[in-house]
């Protein structure tokens, strides 16, 4: 099998699985049969998948200058895949959020996104994925040519909501959000420093 | 990845059928004994045996709920306890190797009896009652508890505090060594909180020494812990080593933490907002039997009640006070 077809037929399906093993964890915690979910199983599950959503956000931004700094093409094949879990993930913190946490009661649901800071930027980030996923497919990535990495490069803005509002809802101590805002920061450095060092590029070929 | 967990139940911590039998018709028959008193009829696995021992001579108070308590799982596993570490789960997993005993209590300040007290002696002339309190806290979940304790208001007699005490003052034990949530710099050490002295004073508050008919778990403040059920949850000092009778309000941990956010009153009022959350609503903490999605979808949030349904009992001490400034 010649490298192509082994991206895609061994290892893509491979990733494919292990990105939904938290999933099927958290499944397997609601049913008690890996672990369970402790006496606030919602705030539980809430809080887990908003953790591997801003985890699979900064794989998902790794991959380029892992491609990068590597010589490496094959990682670029897994990005679209793992930010597109990113957002899957993402999305269960929402609906828990919605279903579970605010039991679909509208006026504290609009109460929350308007008067409460980091909800509002919490949705922010949600709202930026959502229009990243729903542009994602090669349709669309070719209908709208050029607009289309402009759009895509908010991804970073997805980013630094994400763990501003995983920042700003921790009441006191702050080590866990810290963690994602230094892996993020690291990331974004690399970018200025390669755009630094390539300045005839115009950004950084994606 | 998946990483298995260790089983929170060692072989070894599994009683026996026969055991366990016993057991229910021992707490059947001290139940029995004692009226309605609750009693801790799930063994958990949290608490080594040699820890837990039996209180005696409880009474039962007018002054407790008939809502359902949580489970004895539920109030020994998820609390809030920056002495032994920041997550809910901190508290149990870090304090099983807390001695408790022997300890002391440090009376000082404004009162006729002060001086360090040996915490038996401070307990044995009352009688403990039982109190079922529901327990709100500032991040808006909820419990219903079945306390043990004696009321503050008796205990502040035997120090005969003088007029001239406005407040009392409790302080946790400070030692990094013991409690290790205190190495990290999350709140200023040692934790401080305070009353007024007529909130002191009121029939509600308790010092715990005990929850579930039950020697007070030390991941839940042991040995010795101050209740207010009308207040959130961080009002409810744990651990206490020093009682201060004071003309001054005291800087409390929360309020010096982050003073636009926490006061020192902090009544239960749900129309007051947390600047980052409602206070509207609470969740009523609480894993059914079995989990599954249908628990899931059951335990959507209640409404918050004004001073957590104790209103009748304390609005009174706060009349013509701006509980919006007073927060």
């Amino acid at each position: 099998m010649d490298t192509v077809r082994q991206i895609r037929f061994i290892w893509k399906p491979a990733v494919f699985l292990a990105c939904l093993i938290p999933a099927f964890h958290a499944i397997g915690d609601v049913y008690g049969v890996t672990g369970n979910l402790g006496a606030n199983p919602v705030e539980n599950l809430q809080d887990r998948f908003g953790n591997w959503g801003l985890r699979f956000l900064i794989i998902a931004l790794a991959v380029s200058p892992l491609r990068l700094g590597s010589g490496w093409n094959w990682p670029a094949r897994f990005r679209r895949m793992l930010g597109l879990f990113a957002f899957f993930y993402v999305l269960m913190h929402f609906l828990t959020w919605l279903f579970l946490d605010q039991g679909l009661y509208l006026s504290a649901i609009a109460e929350d996104i308007v008067k409460r800071p980091f909800i509002t930027i919490g949705f922010a980030a949600f709202l930026v994925l959502l229009a990243l996923a729903l542009t994602s497919t090669a349709g669309m990535r070719r209908r709208l040519g050029r607009r289309w990495q402009k759009l895509h490069n908010w991804v970073y803005v997805a980013a630094i909501l994400g763990v501003w509002h995983y920042w700003w809802q921790v009441k006191l101590d702050a080590s866990d959000p810290a963690i994602y805002a230094a892996a993020l920061t690291a990331l974004l450095i690399y970018r200025i420093w390669y755009r630094y060092k390539n300045p005839r590029k115009k950004s950084l070929p994606t | 990845m998946l990483i298995k967990k260790p089983a929170d139940i060692r072989p070894s911590e599994i009683t026996t059928k026969d055991n366990y039998l016993n057991r229910r018709k021992f707490m059947q028959a001290a139940a029995l004994a004692g009226g309605s008193l609750i009693t801790a009829d799930v063994l958990p696995a949290v608490i080594p045996d040699e820890r837990r021992a039996k209180l005696e001579g409880v009474i039962a108070s007018e002054y407790s709920t008939d809502e359902k308590p949580n489970s004895f799982m539920d109030v020994t596993t998820y609390n809030n306890y920056y002495e032994f570490g920041v997550r809910k789960e901190d508290p149990y997993r870090n304090s099983q190797d807390f001695e408790p005993t022997p300890w002391s209590v440090e009376v000082t300040g404004n009162a006729e009896n002060t001086g360090t007290f040996a915490l038996e002696d401070i307990v044995k002339p009352h009688t403990l009652e039982e109190r079922i309190y529901r327990l709100r806290c500032v991040e808006a979940w909820s419990m219903v508890i079945p306390w043990v304790g004696i009321p503050l208001a008796s205990i502040i007699k035997q120090f005969k505090p003088l007029s001239s005490a406005k407040y009392v003052v409790f302080e946790t034990l400070h030692d990094p060594e013991r409690m290790p949530g205190q190495k990290s710099r999350s709140l200023r050490w040692p934790y401080v909180e305070g009353l007024t002295i007529a909130e002191a004073t009121n029939p509600l508050p308790i010092l715990a020494v005990g929850v579930y008919g039950e020697v007070l778990p030390n991941q839940n403040g042991a040995p010795l812990r101050l209740i207010v059920p009308w207040k959130y949850g961080f009002k409810s000092i744990k651990g206490i080593v020093k009682i201060h009778f004071s003309e001054r309000q005291p800087r409390t941990s929360w309020e010096l933490a982050a003073p636009h956010e926490y006061g020192f009153y902090a009544n239960v009022n749900p129309e007051v907002s947390h600047p980052r959350w409602s206070q509207a609503r609470e969740r009523r903490i609480g894993a059914e039997e079995g989990g599954g999605l249908q628990s899931l979808f059951s335990s959507a949030k209640q409404p918050t009640v004004m001073f957590n349904g104790y209103g009748e009992h304390v609005a009174h001490l706060y009349e013509g006070l701006n509980l919006r400034k007073n927060f």
